[in-house]
């Protein structure tokens, strides 16, 4: 547990110092998102008796989260490439699962931050959400799924340009589809097959039922939960091979 | 029993040898240099007794832990001073310590002080509160040392310390090595200097290829060759006689129309012969 507390510990410092830019960059995107979706396109429209303004902000809540806890990967990354920090927990007694845990614990932080950042905005444009705890447990499982995927990549790549090629491919098209913008079920059938694969399309559910107070289902959880895990556990066993 | 015990040790990177059949053992408070050009297996060999790489050939212990099966009892007897500065730039100097002492298990007040007590010891107790970055190369050097001291560890792994230092600052450094073996801490020591090893260490292992060629004490190693060297220039070709004393080498020197230089045999001289070719 020292391991752990000791990687978390130093994340929260670095996150410390950096607060101020960090939320100012994780409220510019969904300002913009915001500004031209929300109120430029979508004044007009409504979604399931909702305002499309109202109906995005989840989104935005799953679409921030999910980046702001994948961005961990690039942290850990910039450690282990450029500054060899890695090689500082590596020559230290510390289990695989505590750097893992820690780290995702880490992205998980940041994730929920961002949430926090978007919530603001969202209050400060006159947009209210139900903040239950089934709000936050969804936003916290998005967090670990997309924490869990970043250090799992980052163990995987073995340079930081690689890093950024998997953002390109992993993170842009899930920001755009699952959900975050506009009903799946405005898509083809095919086309929603594909993106029901896709953890973000269970965040975005689960948080805009939460949120908006649209009935309930343990489904989008437990897929969470267990697309998580896998990804958790990948996460470890690329760890050991990431020694060398 | 040791602190510090190789047996055939061997690695390969792709088709690349490494290692070839290392064997050593490093006592009990002694310094132990590990002297060869770049590329000679010095780095793989420390990543080896750290932990941080696992595949290889042959055994390795370290304070009487096989570092593959007891890696992590292993680990917490050694502190590591790699060869990149790997400090936290965005931390200061004080919270780059207390991260390194959580690590290995160590908190509150009893880390506090003992952080305080290693930056009085390396003259950095000013900066304590410094970030990093904004320290001279010397005195980042100076905290990976003390860094790898807080938990007290039994052997302390030195991955060419003085590298990219102004001689100054360098000898600050050799102090404080010695200082440290002085307080009965085993120290293995990479570099290519050839001055670092001949002050520092007790003993001396020539690598060259991934192989030891040879291991004894600095003083044993160059008399070997003699006392005395005579470098004797000629056409753009430069050759070296060894000597037992002064006076044969001055007689030699006297051979007119060649320019010479008579010095004490260094290291490199026994490298030289050793493996013919030069350390640096």
């Amino acid at each position: 547990m020292n391991g752990f507390w000791a990687i978390y510990l130093r994340e929260l410092l670095i996150l410390r110092r950096r607060l101020g830019m960090l939320a100012g960059s994780m409220s510019v995107a969904p300002v913009l998102y915001l500004v031209a979706f929300g109120f430029a396109l979508g004044q007009d429209i409504e979604i399931a008796g909702h305002s499309y303004l109202q109906y995005l902000l989840p989104g935005l809540i799953a679409l921030s989260s999910m980046t702001q806890a994948f961005a961990i990967s690039g942290e850990i990354n910039i450690a282990r490439f450029y500054w060899k920090i890695f090689d500082e927990f590596q020559a230290a007694p510390v289990s695989r699962t505590a750097y893992v845990a820690a780290e995702v614990l880490a992205g998980m932080t940041r994730g929920m931050m961002a949430a926090l950042v978007i919530l603001l905005v969202g209050s400060l444009c006159g947009i209210r959400l139900s903040l239950g705890p089934m709000f936050w447990l969804a936003v916290a499982g998005n967090s670990f799924v997309f924490s869990s995927l970043a250090v799992f990549l980052a163990m995987v790549v073995r340079e930081h340009a690689a890093q950024m090629m998997l953002n390109t491919f992993v993170i842009t098209p899930m920001a755009f589809l699952g959900g975050t913008f506009f009903p799946s079920d405005r898509l083809p059938a095919w086309a929603r097959y594909g993106i029901e694969v896709l953890p973000i399309t269970h965040a975005s559910r689960a948080i805009r039922d939460a949120g908006l107070l649209r009935g309930f289902s343990w489904t989008p959880y437990l897929a969470m939960t267990c697309i998580g895990c896998a990804f958790f556990i990948l996460a470890l066993s690329q760890v050991h091979r990431a020694t060398e | 029993m040791n602190a510090i015990d190789v047996q055939g040790l061997t690695k390969m990177f792709g088709s690349t040898q490494a290692l070839a059949g290392v064997h050593f053992s490093v006592a009990e408070g002694e310094l132990f240099a590990y002297l060869g050009p770049n590329g000679s297996g010095k780095t793989t060999t420390i990543r080896i007794l750290t932990g941080l790489m696992r595949t290889f050939g042959g055994t390795a212990t370290v304070a009487g832990y096989d570092v593959t099966k007891h890696s992590r009892k292993a680990k917490t007897q050694c502190g590591v001073v790699p060869q990149a500065v790997n400090l936290d730039r965005d931390l200061t100097v004080s919270e780059n310590l207390m991260i390194h002492g959580r690590l290995f298990g160590l908190s509150g007040r009893s880390l506090r002080d003992r952080i305080l007590s290693l930056l009085e010891y390396v003259e950095l107790l000013k900066k304590k509160d410094q970030f990093v970055k904004h320290l001279s190369s010397g005195q980042q050097r100076r905290v990976m040392i003390v860094r790898a001291l807080v938990h007290r560890p039994r052997i302390l792994f030195l991955d060419e310390p003085t590298v990219g230092l102004d001689p100054a600052v360098r000898r600050q450094i050799w102090m404080l090595i010695k200082s440290i073996q002085r307080q009965k801490t085993t120290v293995l020591l990479t570099t290519h200097y050839i001055e670092e090893a001949d002050l520092l260490a007790d003993r001396v292992a020539l690598l060259c290829e991934g192989t030891i060629v040879d291991i004894a004490t600095p003083d044993a190693l160059k008399s070997r060759l003699g006392n005395w060297a005579l470098d004797i220039y000629e056409n753009d070709h430069m050759e070296t006689h060894y000597f037992k004393d002064r006076q044969d080498a001055l007689n030699t020197a006297s051979t007119p129309q060649a320019s010479v230089n008579i010095r004490q045999v260094n290291l490199e001289d026994a490298f030289l012969q050793m493996t013919g070719k030069k350390v640096s």
